[in-house]
């Protein structure tokens, strides 16, 4: 056996369990991920809302401090957690409540205000919702934090079974033209051609669709290392107050953001107390205008009970890496046409992965070893195999 | 059947198409319009190669 042929069989076989261990679950991402990508679509399909009233272009919003006591007086006894400009809806904001400032935002109640009128919209459970259920499902199966690690990890070996499958597929391509496909052949051919032709044309969108998505099962660590790392910075002279209790008026602190910051519109405002704020701060969170600097986030920290500006600082690296990561995951920075063409390769990653599968299982039942299927391409030629 | 290939000439398809996949990728992020459409078609390319690879209907 010649050296060559020992590092492919290495590769074959790296290239097998590597696969054979992700495979299921990557079938589920892949399954699941497809309504998710026309998430808000579905959502205005199955569900009905509460339109904001109609504003004229250049109409001034309601004053935040009323939008959000209205938004209060809908949640009895819940404390704001965040107040989010809605991106695609110009004319609404979301104002998340939990029962205490500390409680898990995960199970917050999402009121929706008119953010011209500063009137109550509706508050949708959306938990029930299919979406929902497909975004769960997606990204933690219901696991919470190690659901979220475990898919990661299994997104990891995604990775490392399409680089390795670039090495293989060279040997399975010796004596064929880029592209060929033997229609006449029997299915366990047919499909080794679908598998390497699907494969090879999807290399740059499966590592970078995989790669983000791992990125984005660390969020929830990330964002710890930005609060004990840069956010704990900022608020040093803080650290010893307890929470806020008497805050001043939110809609001058966004007023003060929005003066520190130039040219960058407010996104979210993180109450004192939350994840993403100091316990004495309103963080107003900005973002810029073109597609990408729209999703670089960058904080302005107002001291919540003086109303003045502590500091605002650009995000380090970790957490501009997570924000660009999310775009090149969910396919959503290029209008519809863009959404179906992440959908269409979504379908095609499906057949890689079922081919996948069933080439496996043919070598299995004939007994040719992967390993060896693969550094030797002749073996799928083999009467055995084309039965 | 074709004579035994090279890398080379096994990987230059493959090569132009991750090149061309990528600018897809990102020029939808850094601008709108045109560069959403650069996009589309960029990453429209390997969807298309595909179906045409799979409906010709010629022996190799």
């Amino acid at each position: 056996m010649t050296a060559t042929t020992k590092s492919l069989r290495r590769w074959g076989a790296v290239h097998k369990w590597t696969s054979l261990i992700c495979t299921l679950f990557m079938l589920l991402l892949c399954i699941t991920g497809l309504p998710l990508i026309f998430h808000d679509e579905i959502d205005d399909l199955l569900h009905s809302s509460v339109k904001p009233a109609e504003a004229p272009a250049g109409t001034a919003p309601a004053d935040l401090d009323h939008l959000l006591a209205n938004a209060l007086a809908q949640a009895p006894g819940k404390v704001p957690h965040f107040l989010i400009w809605d991106r695609d809806e110009p004319g609404t904001i979301w104002v998340s409540v939990g029962p205490t400032i500390d409680a898990n935002p995960v199970n917050n109640l999402l009121i929706r205000m008119d953010t011209h009128t500063g009137t109550y919209l509706d508050s949708p459970d959306v938990t029930g919702r299919f979406t929902y259920i497909m975004l769960k499902l997606h990204t933690d199966m219901f696991a919470g934090l190690p659901g979220k690690l475990f898919l990661g990890l299994m997104g990891i070996l995604f990775c490392v079974a399409i680089i390795s499958g670039i090495v293989v597929y060279a040997p399975s391509m010796r004596k064929l033209r880029f592209g060929a496909y033997r229609a006449q052949r029997t299915r366990v051919v047919r499909w080794l051609d679908v598998h390497n032709l699907a494969g090879i044309l999807l290399v740059a969108w499966t590592l970078v669709v995989g790669f983000t998505g791992v990125i984005n099962t660390w969020a929830d660590l990330v964002l710890k290392m930005w609060q004990f790392g840069q956010l704990a910075e900022m608020t040093a002279q803080y650290k010893d107050r307890p929470v806020a209790s008497k805050l001043t008026s939110l809609n001058a602190a966004v007023e003060v953001a929005r003066h520190a910051v130039p040219g960058m519109t407010p996104s979210f405002v993180a109450f004192p107390g939350t994840l993403f704020s100091s316990k004495s701060h309103y963080a107003v969170f900005l973002h810029g205008d073109t597609p990408l600097t729209s999703r670089l986030l960058k904080p302005a920290l107002i001291d919540a009970e003086a109303g003045t500006l502590t500091d605002s600082r650009d995000m380090p690296w970790y957490m501009s890496t997570l924000y660009i990561s999310q775009p090149l995951h969910f396919g959503d920075y290029g209008g519809m046409p863009l959404k179906i063409v992440w959908a269409l390769l979504d379908i095609l990653t499906i057949f890689i992965l079922v081919t996948g599968v069933y080439l496996w299982m043919r070598r299995r039942r004939a007994g040719v070893s992967q390993e060896r299927a693969i550094a030797n391409a002749a073996a799928i030629d083999k009467p055995a195999l084309t039965s | 059947m074709v004579a035994r290939r090279s890398l080379t000439q096994i990987f230059a398809a493959p090569l132009v198409i991750a090149i061309v996949s990528t600018v897809g990728l990102i020029s939808a992020l850094v601008g709108d319009g045109w560069w959403d459409a650069v996009s589309w078609a960029a990453l429209g390319l390997p969807v298309l190669l595909y179906l045409l690879f799979i409906c010709r209907r010629r022996p190799n």
